[in-house]
């Protein structure tokens, strides 16, 4: 079984960082933004994974900044749920565009 | 010699009257403020006869050649700057600032007393009571500092408190505006004193007044031709002592800068007693008299202070025959008398000033608690509201009377003797100054006795007698007493610049002319005033011209006021107005309008929309990745 190219699975993680900044301003929705970062995160981890398998593939590094970035990704949408939660019971609604009053 | 160290109780005590009674006068002590100012001021004046007894006449006193070195009290180093200067905080022990402390502290004590009833219902008693102890504490400090800067100190304090108590009737546009004038002349004179200071100090290389005078009239040193220092041709110490002089004579009210003393009887009467006839003016005299070594060493600058004591004298003569404000006519007197104290000095007669600067103190406060006395009854300062008040207030009129035969010189009146003095020091200095004072001692008599006849002749008398209170009569009867009999003190022997006896020749010929002048005016004046006529009219409209001049101060107040609000105000007020509001204020508006344009022209990116700033991050990003790219490759 041959492998994989490099270059194919960094084409898959542009394609699902662009995708996700797509989402991110595209988006009104506050909890499809919070997927769409979810993406760009995801983007990133391939590239360590692949970049660690392909250069080094006797080392961990990029593995364990993985692991460190899933972690910090879950608990950023923990941190960023419990803002929607409270931004619901001021607005009513989950919409970024109805919270913009901290502007000058 | 004697220990003297409780003299620093005769300044500190007023000050502590002042501290209690500024603090707590108008709350809780509103009824003893008077009593607690007087008992104070009591204490001092008693500390203060004891120690001009001591110096004078008591055991141990030292003779006349060792007082004419003074020694120095109460040495406390305040400001050491270094080595070589620093501002000392020192008490000077000399035969005027004994004879000072004894005079201001009797004056003193004189008008607290005189104030229980005069001022007797005032709202602001205890203000008034603190703001005298103020005065007082500055007035005996300023005689009493062995420093030059302390002697600063302190005068700019006496003409505080005096700005103080000219505008004590705050309620009065007048005496509001007599007060800023007053503080404004003076320290635009002190200006002068102060660059004074500096120049000497710089030149002596010490501000303490005993060595000062010691180093710049070192026998190797010429006084008046330093190479070294000099501008416009004229030497640094001559300058120095000019300039110093020009404080003095605006604390003393010399002419050209006696505008101020006029207005300032706009206080209340009893203050005008005090500060402005028997001490605080005479404050100028004073500082001639402590530096007088130096003036006396430099033959210019004691033309200067010769010149302008003639002048203020005659000048202020002349006005005080046409006024007709009885308060206003004694500070004109009170002008002219100082002007003969500084004449007297200007002819080095020292002895001679300083007796008349303590005779004077006698009777010129004692004329103003007379005024007082007789404001209050007839409730006006004008003369021609007065008249026929012998009978009514027999005290006042003796009092009055003999107040204003000392001020004429007539034998046995303290005013005769010091004035004599005066006469005979300006004679052997310069004759023309000498028919100077000579021509001005018969105006005095002939104004004084044009005062004294409108007020108690002129009218018949009416009415019945006027009560006067038991502490309103004790300061005059002692004041009357002092007026009469100071004359007898001998002040030849007492002091002396140079420690030499001087030859007293009161009872010579010398007398005759001036008392024959006196005689003479006080005689004009009884035909004129004695009764009611139209003699003085008729005289007026007689001499039109010059009455009118001299009615109107001879228009110095105008010119004052021409040169400050015409050119002054229009050549430098209005230009210097112009650049502090266009440019200087114009920059400020400047960077201000800039920065509030530039903040309105980006805060259109704070717009409170994340997404806005996902974008902004993300350029950010890209702008960087973009450079890094373009730098390392």
């Amino acid at each position: 079984m041959s492998q994989v190219p490099l270059s194919h699975i960094l084409i898959v993680s542009t394609a699902l960082f662009f995708i996700g900044m797509y989402g991110l301003f595209t988006r009104r929705n506050m909890i499809t933004m919070l997927i769409s970062v979810e993406l760009i995160l995801n983007s990133v981890n391939i590239n360590f994974i692949a970049f660690n398998k392909y250069l080094y593939p006797d080392r961990l590094d990029g593995v364990f900044f993985t692991l460190f970035i899933i972690a910090i990704a879950a608990a950023e949408a923990a941190v960023a749920i419990a803002i929607f939660i409270n931004l619901y019971r001021n607005f009513h609604s989950i919409d970024v565009e109805a919270a913009d009053e901290l502007k000058f | 010699m004697p220990n003297y160290a409780y003299i620093a109780l005769i300044p500190l005590l007023p000050l502590a009257g002042f501290v209690v009674l500024g603090l707590f006068g108008r709350r809780y002590l509103q009824r003893f403020s008077g009593v607690i100012g007087t008992a104070v001021v009591f204490v001092s004046t008693g500390l203060a006869l004891w120690a001009a007894y001591q110096y004078f006449f008591g055991t141990g006193s030292t003779s006349l050649a060792l007082r004419s070195h003074p020694f120095i009290m109460l040495k406390a180093n305040w400001l050491p700057f270094s080595p070589h200067l620093s501002i000392d905080l020192s008490a000077i022990i000399d035969p005027i600032s004994v004879m000072m402390i004894a005079v201001v502290s009797l004056v003193s004590l004189m008008v607290h007393i005189f104030s229980l009833g005069y001022m007797k219902g005032e709202e602001r008693f205890a203000t008034y009571y603190a703001f005298l102890g103020l005065f007082a504490f500055s007035m005996l400090g300023l005689v009493l500092s062995g420093n030059l800067f302390e002697t600063y100190i302190f005068w700019e304090l006496v003409g505080c408190s005096s700005f103080l108590l000219i505008g004590y009737y705050y309620d009065r546009p007048t005496a509001v505006a007599a007060a800023k004038k007053a503080f404004i002349v003076t320290r635009f004179a002190d200006l002068g004193f102060l660059i004074g200071i500096l120049i000497l100090s710089f030149q002596a290389e010490t501000l303490d007044i005993r060595t000062l005078v010691q180093r710049l009239t070192e026998p190797g040193l010429q006084l008046t031709s330093i190479t070294g220092a000099s501008f416009l041709g004229i030497s640094a110490v001559s300058w120095g002592l000019s300039l110093v002089f020009i404080g003095g004579a605006g604390k003393s009210a010399m002419f050209p800068l006696h505008i101020w003393l006029p207005d300032a009887m706009e206080g209340p009467t009893p203050v005008s007693a005090l500060i402005h006839a028997a001490t605080m003016v005479v404050a100028g005299v004073y500082l001639v008299a402590r530096l007088f070594v130096l003036y006396g060493a430099d033959p210019g600058v004691l033309h200067i202070v010769l010149y302008v004591g003639a002048i203020s004298a005659l000048l202020a003569a002349v006005i005080a025959c046409t006024q007709t404000d009885i308060k206003r006519v004694l500070a004109y007197s009170t002008m002219s008398q100082i002007g003969y104290m500084m004449f007297a000095l200007g002819s080095l007669g020292y002895t001679a000033s300083m007796f008349h600067l303590f005779t004077h103190a006698f009777f010129k406060a004692l004329l103003f608690l007379c005024a007082g006395v007789i404001i209050h009854q007839v409730h006006s300062n004008e003369m021609q509201r007065m008249g026929g008040l012998r009978k009514t207030m027999p005290l006042t009129h003796a009092c009055f009377l003999v107040a204003c035969l000392a001020i004429s010189g007539i034998p046995p009146f303290s005013g005769f003797f010091s004035k004599e003095e005066i006469l005979l020091a300006a004679y052997r200095a310069n004759k023309l100054v000498y028919f100077i004072g000579l021509f001005t001692s018969g105006l005095t008599a002939f104004y004084m006795f044009r005062l004294y006849f409108s007020i108690f002749w002129n009218k018949p008398p009416e009415g019945h007698p006027h009560k006067i209170l038991l502490v309103e009569s004790i300061p005059l009867v002692i004041l009357a007493l002092g007026a009469t009999f100071a004359g007898f003190i001998p002040f030849s022997r007492l002091m002396n610049p140079d420690g030499a006896p001087e030859v007293g020749s009161v009872f010579s010929s010398m007398a005759i002319a001036p008392v024959a002048l006196a005689l003479l005016g006080i005689g004009i004046a009884a035909y004129l005033y004695r009764k009611e006529s139209d003699r003085p009219a008729k005289l007026a409209s007689a001499a039109r011209g010059f009455y009118t001049f001299a009615y109107h101060k001879f228009y110095i107040d105008e010119v004052y006021l021409f040169v400050t609000k015409k050119i002054i105000f229009n050549l430098i007020g209005r230009p210097a107005a112009w650049i502090d509001r266009n440019i200087v204020d114009g920059l400020m508006n400047l960077i201000a309008t800039v920065t509030a344009r530039i903040s309105a022209g980006i805060k259109g990116f704070q717009s409170g929309k994340v997404q806005d700033y996902v974008l902004y991050f993300f350029a950010g990003i890209a702008g960087l990745a973009v450079l890094f790219i373009y730098i390392y490759t």
